[in-house]
């Protein structure tokens, strides 16, 4: 991961937002993926069931 | 009794056979013909590619499946279909060839009442010198084969890195035209993601290279999602990922010739570069089954049935327009041919009206854009609801389709992997609604804000992970296969 690797101005990565630490976290963090994956299903299970 | 022809046995082709085998049981003829003796769930041969799968769990043999389902099947590729039968008779039917290697080259008809071509891709590699596996200088996860293959590439390059070389990886489309942006964008985030497993991701420069106008576009024109208090375009949400993996980006380019460790290739501004790779992973542009069509005195009606792409015509508004007079209404709905309306096709094998993304030409006349996606979750519902309007007129319920598929009204979710890994991978999580934009009903962006969404995380990789297993087993038709969605 090159999260804390030091941006070069003017380059194409300069302008992308870049996740914080406290969101690489969440993304990985079992109890906050639980409830995501509860949700994620449920969000997919609403666009199936509208075809 | 009806007897339905099935063309291909994909997403599409598989979906429509059991659907109709379930639907109307052993009252009516279901006939499978496809090339492959085996089935491929595509999606997963991404992580074939990058080493984390074997080619063996992506992949089941077709036969056993439909002799346990009751489904005549031919190994066997469509040559030509006969929608006014011939001379002889006025049945309508499709000449095949045998790939099966007991009947190889043997030529056969088979009568159909209805007919579903879901052929799926023929994969264009000869559209760019040098593209592709076969004979070209670049690897595809377009089959199981293609992605071991990948692989084989793959892990001779991470030896190489291991012993300190420093090499460039170049992913993306190997076309102009080309689409399944979405797969390659799984493809270079997935061996990103190994390399720093292998612990030598200091060792690769790792660059996506694409035709569309920005990362993101997808082949869907982008999409819009609510993010952080503001209504963001997947440019961004891609952007940031990118940048997060240093992954570097180029956008707007045909690929022109690929050579050994060289990739060429023209830009939007109709500047010609090249850039050098140790390793690649090109998609390339997608064409029809290459089928044709004659009527009952033996005249070709092939530019009836199959546009110039080689795809099927099918209840599509195919007048030329300009990109500002797109609409949905453009899309079909039925997947029928106005001609012969007993003929249906699903997947990629229906010809879009359109492209989804804004057509962009270079100023030497290079279209560079992607061709619409229609692979996947919407590719298994228009075969299942092409199944269910088939099944009602066999029945006599109804005279003509009456239930439409849409893609202008069809959302569609789709699970990009980022990287596999039970407890540290992730997946880009989308919904989309609906998959071709509407600017009449949804002004602002085309789609609804509250069904379009997105976000990157553990549980979207959880979702995929168990999909592929729920996938497999659907398509093996396994007991109560029926309740897994498409």
């Amino acid at each position: 991961m090159n999260n804390d690797k030091q941006m070069r101005p003017f380059e194409q990565e300069f302008y992308a937002p870049k996740p914080t630490p406290f969101s690489l976290h969440m993304r990985v963090n079992p109890i906050w993926q639980l409830v995501r994956f509860l949700v994620l299903n449920i969000k997919m299970l609403i666009m199936v069931r509208k075809h | 009794m009806a007897k339905l022809l099935i063309l291909g046995s994909g997403v599409a082709g598989q979906t429509a056979a059991l659907h109709a085998k379930r639907k109307l049981g052993s009252k009516h003829d279901i006939i499978v013909v496809s090339p492959n003796s085996m089935y491929n769930w595509i999606p997963s041969n991404i992580w074939v590619g990058i080493g984390a799968m074997k080619k063996e769990q992506v992949i089941f043999p077709l036969a056993p499946v439909y002799k346990k389902q009751n489904i005549e099947f031919h190994q066997a590729k469509a040559l030509s279909i006969f929608p006014e039968g011939d001379t002889s008779s006025s049945k309508p039917f499709v000449e095949i060839e045998y790939t099966d290697p007991s009947k190889l080259g043997q030529r056969i008809k088979i009568h159909y009442d209805y007919l579903i071509n879901a052929t799926g891709p023929k994969l264009n590699f000869p559209a760019t010198k040098g593209l592709g596996p076969d004979g070209g200088f670049s690897y595809s996860v377009c089959t199981a084969n293609h992605a071991e293959h990948a692989n084989h590439g793959f892990q001779e390059l991470i030896q190489q890195m291991k012993k300190g070389d420093k090499k460039k990886i170049l992913v993306g489309t190997g076309h102009g035209t080309a689409t399944c942006q979405g797969a390659a964008f799984e493809y270079i985030m997935n061996l990103e993601f190994m390399l720093r497993r292998h612990r030598v991701r200091d060792k690769a420069e790792i660059t996506w290279l694409s035709n569309e106008f920005e990362v993101g576009d997808l082949g869907m024109g982008s999409m819009h999602i609510k993010k952080g208090g503001y209504i963001t375009n997947t440019k961004t949400f891609t952007e940031s990922i990118f940048t997060e993996r240093n992954i570097n980006w180029i956008t707007r380019s045909h690929v022109t010739e690929v050579e050994k460790g060289k990739v060429h290739y023209e830009n939007l501004n109709g500047e010609f570069k090249e850039i050098d790779f140790d390793f690649s992973m090109l998609l390339p542009p997608f064409a029809g089954a290459g089928m044709k069509a004659y009527d009952k005195n033996n005249a070709d009606i092939t530019s009836e049935l199959f546009a110039p792409s080689g795809f099927m015509k099918v209840d599509a508004d195919y007048t030329p327009k300009k990109y500002e007079d797109w609409k949905a209404s453009d899309w079909p709905k039925y997947y029928n041919n106005p001609k012969y309306p007993n003929i249906f096709a699903a997947g990629i094998a229906f010809a879009p009206p359109h492209a989804i993304s804004k057509p962009q030409f270079s100023p030497n006349g290079t279209p560079i854009f992607p061709a619409p996606p229609r692979t996947g979750m919407p590719s298994g519902t228009m075969a299942r609801i092409i199944v269910y309007n088939i099944v009602d007129m066999i029945k006599g319920l109804e005279d003509r389709p009456v239930r439409g598929a849409s893609m202008a009204k069809m959302g569609a979710a789709c699970l990009a992997s980022v990287g596999k890994s039970v407890l540290d991978g992730s997946a880009a999580s989308m919904t989309v609604f609906p998959i071709v934009p509407d600017w009449e009903r949804f002004p602002e962006t085309g789609r609804d804000l509250n069904f379009t969404t997105g976000e990157v995380g553990l549980a979207g990789h959880w979702i995929k992970y168990l999909l592929h297993f729920g996938f497999m087993y659907k398509a093996k038709a396994n007991p109560f296969w029926f309740i897994i969605p498409e």
